[in-house]
């Protein structure tokens, strides 16, 4: 079975000036992420992980190096079509969780459905399927601060899914929050990745990496290695459900 | 587009809803656009009640008369010679102007000679001592009894049409026709009553007496010609410049003026009269509308001042927003939309007070009712949506603008 390739960076760079020092967060990388992949990236603080990200999910832009998504050379794009792949492409997924504060669950969920000019039905009932996956059917009208942080990143995940983005960024997504809740969200992401999600996932905890099929690390803005996890470590037999 | 008229309905709910989260901020932030657009309505709502009824009793006077009076220039009224139209320049008029008809003499009388009595009591009211023609031309028709006529106006009988409120200045009760009043010691038979008219400024309308020409002459005496009015109705409107230039020459003629000096006399239309004061009421409202104009100004500024704070406070959400694929244009529309609803919202409160204190106005000064008219509301909400737009462009473009990035890492 031959992979097929989302996404294929060529010598990306990015190039910061810091006062009249410059430095590159990125300094030619060169990758394919494959469909159905299930990606960590590792790398110490500083190393360009979430510049990374940010390129990956076109929310900036590389100052050399050609980045193309299914086939598209991203830099011949302009804002308003970087828009539309945000919208369509790319599920991204917060460290802190970024919800926007006076909407309710529904309404954070439905937000990116407008963008594309959905009906008002249409955004209601996909957004309470994607709330129902997640698990989060009864907190549906609640806002942000009635709900727990593992509810939270719930509700950002179903924000992130809604949208059937061909490719998942979860950037530190278990960051903020505590040990028993980062294993009720890796869970949901195992469960999406045998759903055939593709996901990246960018952290700096060791057991997360782990669970990914493949791993890549990043020094310096250089990719240092590229490999696979032959053996995930704990594979969740029971997925989504017994978590929630 | 249907995917513009989601994002519309879209952009107004959330408009609503981050304008009612910040309902106190919000009120004070749209108050000069409130006090602008109250302005507005409360000084065109009274302008316009009071040149509507203006306007109806110039109409009652019909277009093709003619108000001929004295005219005295300032200067020679400080050095006390005053200008006069007398019965002969009635009686010249009558006969020797063609294309005329309906020719009225008038003379007012106010002040200590104008004190009408009745079983004690006494009140000081306008007496108008005209012709049957009045009627005619002045549109003042008896609700009761009658008009004099010509034969009242000839055998100069002593009856009296009086004007609705002096009945209750000399509290008469029953029926008043056919019951007398002293007229400066004169006894005059009530024969009718006329219509109200009401009040205009503050001054009573129907506080009038009006008795037979020939009987008001013979009342005054032989002492000194009184200065009269004379009024007339103009056949054929086409005729009314021949008309007027004639009574023009006739009456310089008679007043023996030399060829340079001005006349002593002026020929008015309703039309004219009307003109002035259309003209009055346009510059006022013109000056006005500047004031209101810059207190709008104001308003923008203080909307415009707000957005950008709010788009400030808002940057992170902006970020969020682009990173779920908002375009710059879905991020403009939403401030624009909120930029402008705040201000139509400023503008239906301003409407609502406007209206209210222009009723208030009018009811504490007996101007006559406040009526809004439909352009004033289409300007004002057209004004307000305006200002959102031109002041609410700057922080939407502001906010559309922001780079993803930045704007999601902002603190």
């Amino acid at each position: 079975m031959s992979k097929q390739t989302i996404i294929e960076l060529r010598g990306i760079a990015k190039h910061y000036m810091m006062g009249s020092e410059g430095f590159y967060a990125l300094d030619g990388i060169d990758l394919d992420i494959y469909l159905n992949d299930y990606m960590a990236v590792v790398g110490s603080s500083g190393s360009g992980k979430s510049t990374l990200m940010n390129l990956l999910g076109c929310l900036d832009y590389p100052t050399a190096g050609e980045y193309k998504l299914k086939g598209t050379d991203v830099a011949t794009l302009d804002e308003t079509s970087l828009a539309g792949i945000r919208n369509r492409e790319i599920g991204f997924i917060f460290q802190n969780f970024n919800l926007l504060p006076r909407a309710t669950a529904l309404q954070n969920v439905m937000q990116p459905l407008i963008y594309r000019g959905l009906a008002p039905t249409e955004r209601k009932q996909r957004a309470e399927d994607a709330l129902a996956m997640v698990g989060l059917q009864d907190r549906m009208t609640h806002v942000p601060n009635q709900l727990s942080g593992g509810q939270r990143q719930r509700v950002a995940i179903a924000r992130a899914l809604v949208t059937e983005p061909a490719i998942l960024l979860a950037d530190e997504p278990t960051g903020n929050l505590d040990s028993s809740t980062t294993v009720e969200i890796m869970a949901l992401f195992d469960q999406l990745h045998s759903d055939g999600q593709t996901l990246i996932v960018v952290t700096h905890e060791q057991e997360i990496a782990e669970r990914c099929h493949r791993v890549i690390t990043l020094k310096d803005g250089r990719l240092m290695s590229d490999q696979a996890n032959k053996v995930p470590v704990k594979p969740l037999v029971s997925g989504v459900a017994a978590h929630v | 587009m249907s995917n513009l008229n989601f994002k519309i309905i879209e952009g107004t709910r959330s408009a609503a809803l981050s304008i009612f989260a910040h309902g106190f901020r919000s009120f004070l932030t749209t108050l000069g656009i409130i006090i602008g657009v109250a302005s507005v309505i409360a000084v065109v709502s009274v302008v316009q009640g009071f040149s509507a009824n203006i306007t109806q009793q110039f109409d009652g006077m019909g277009t093709n008369v003619l108000n001929i009076e004295s005219y005295t220039p300032r200067k020679e009224r400080l050095q006390g010679v005053r200008a006069k139209l007398t019965y002969d320049d009635y009686l010249e008029i009558k006969y020797r102007v063609p294309g005329v008809s309906n020719v009225t003499p008038t003379v007012r009388i106010w002040g200590s000679n104008a004190v009408i009595t009745y079983r004690g009591q006494s009140s000081s009211s306008m007496i108008v001592g005209t012709a049957s023609t009045y009627q005619k031309l002045n549109t003042v028709y008896p609700e009761r009894g009658r008009f004099f006529n010509l034969s009242d106006d000839k055998s100069r009988r002593r009856v009296a049409v009086l004007g609705p409120s002096i009945m209750s200045k000399l509290d008469i009760k029953g029926d008043p026709i056919g019951q007398h009043v002293a007229v400066s010691g004169e006894w005059f038979k009530v024969i009718g009553i006329a219509e109200k008219r009401g009040k205009l400024f503050g001054f009573d309308q129907d506080d009038f007496i009006l008795l037979p020409f020939s009987t008001t002459r013979a009342l005054l005496g032989g002492a000194e010609e009184p200065d009269i009015i004379v009024s007339l109705q103009v056949d054929e409107p086409s005729q009314l410049e021949q008309v007027k230039q004639h009574i023009k020459n006739l009456l310089r003629r008679n007043h023996k003026l030399s060829k340079d000096a001005d006349d002593d006399f002026e020929i008015a239309t309703a039309d004219q009269m009307l003109d002035t004061f259309d003209q009055i009421v346009g510059s006022t409202t013109l000056v006005l509308g500047g004031i209101v104009g810059i207190s709008l100004l104001v308003g923008g500024i203080g909307i415009m001042n707000i957005m950008l704070v709010s788009v400030t406070e808002r940057t992170r959400e902006i970020g969020i927003q682009k990173a779920l694929g908002a375009t710059r244009f879905d991020i403009l529309l939403q401030f624009l939309i909120e930029a402008v609803f705040l201000c139509l919202l400023g503008g239906l409160i301003g409407l609502i007070l406007g209206f209210g204190a222009g009723s208030l106005i009018s009811n504490l000064t007996g101007l006559p009712s406040a009526t809004v008219p439909a352009w004033a509301i289409v300007l004002s909400f057209g004004f307000s949506a305006g200002i959102g737009l031109i002041f609410g462009i700057i922080p939407a473009a502001k906010a559309a603008n922001l780079d993803p990035i930045d704007a999601l890492r902002y603190e």
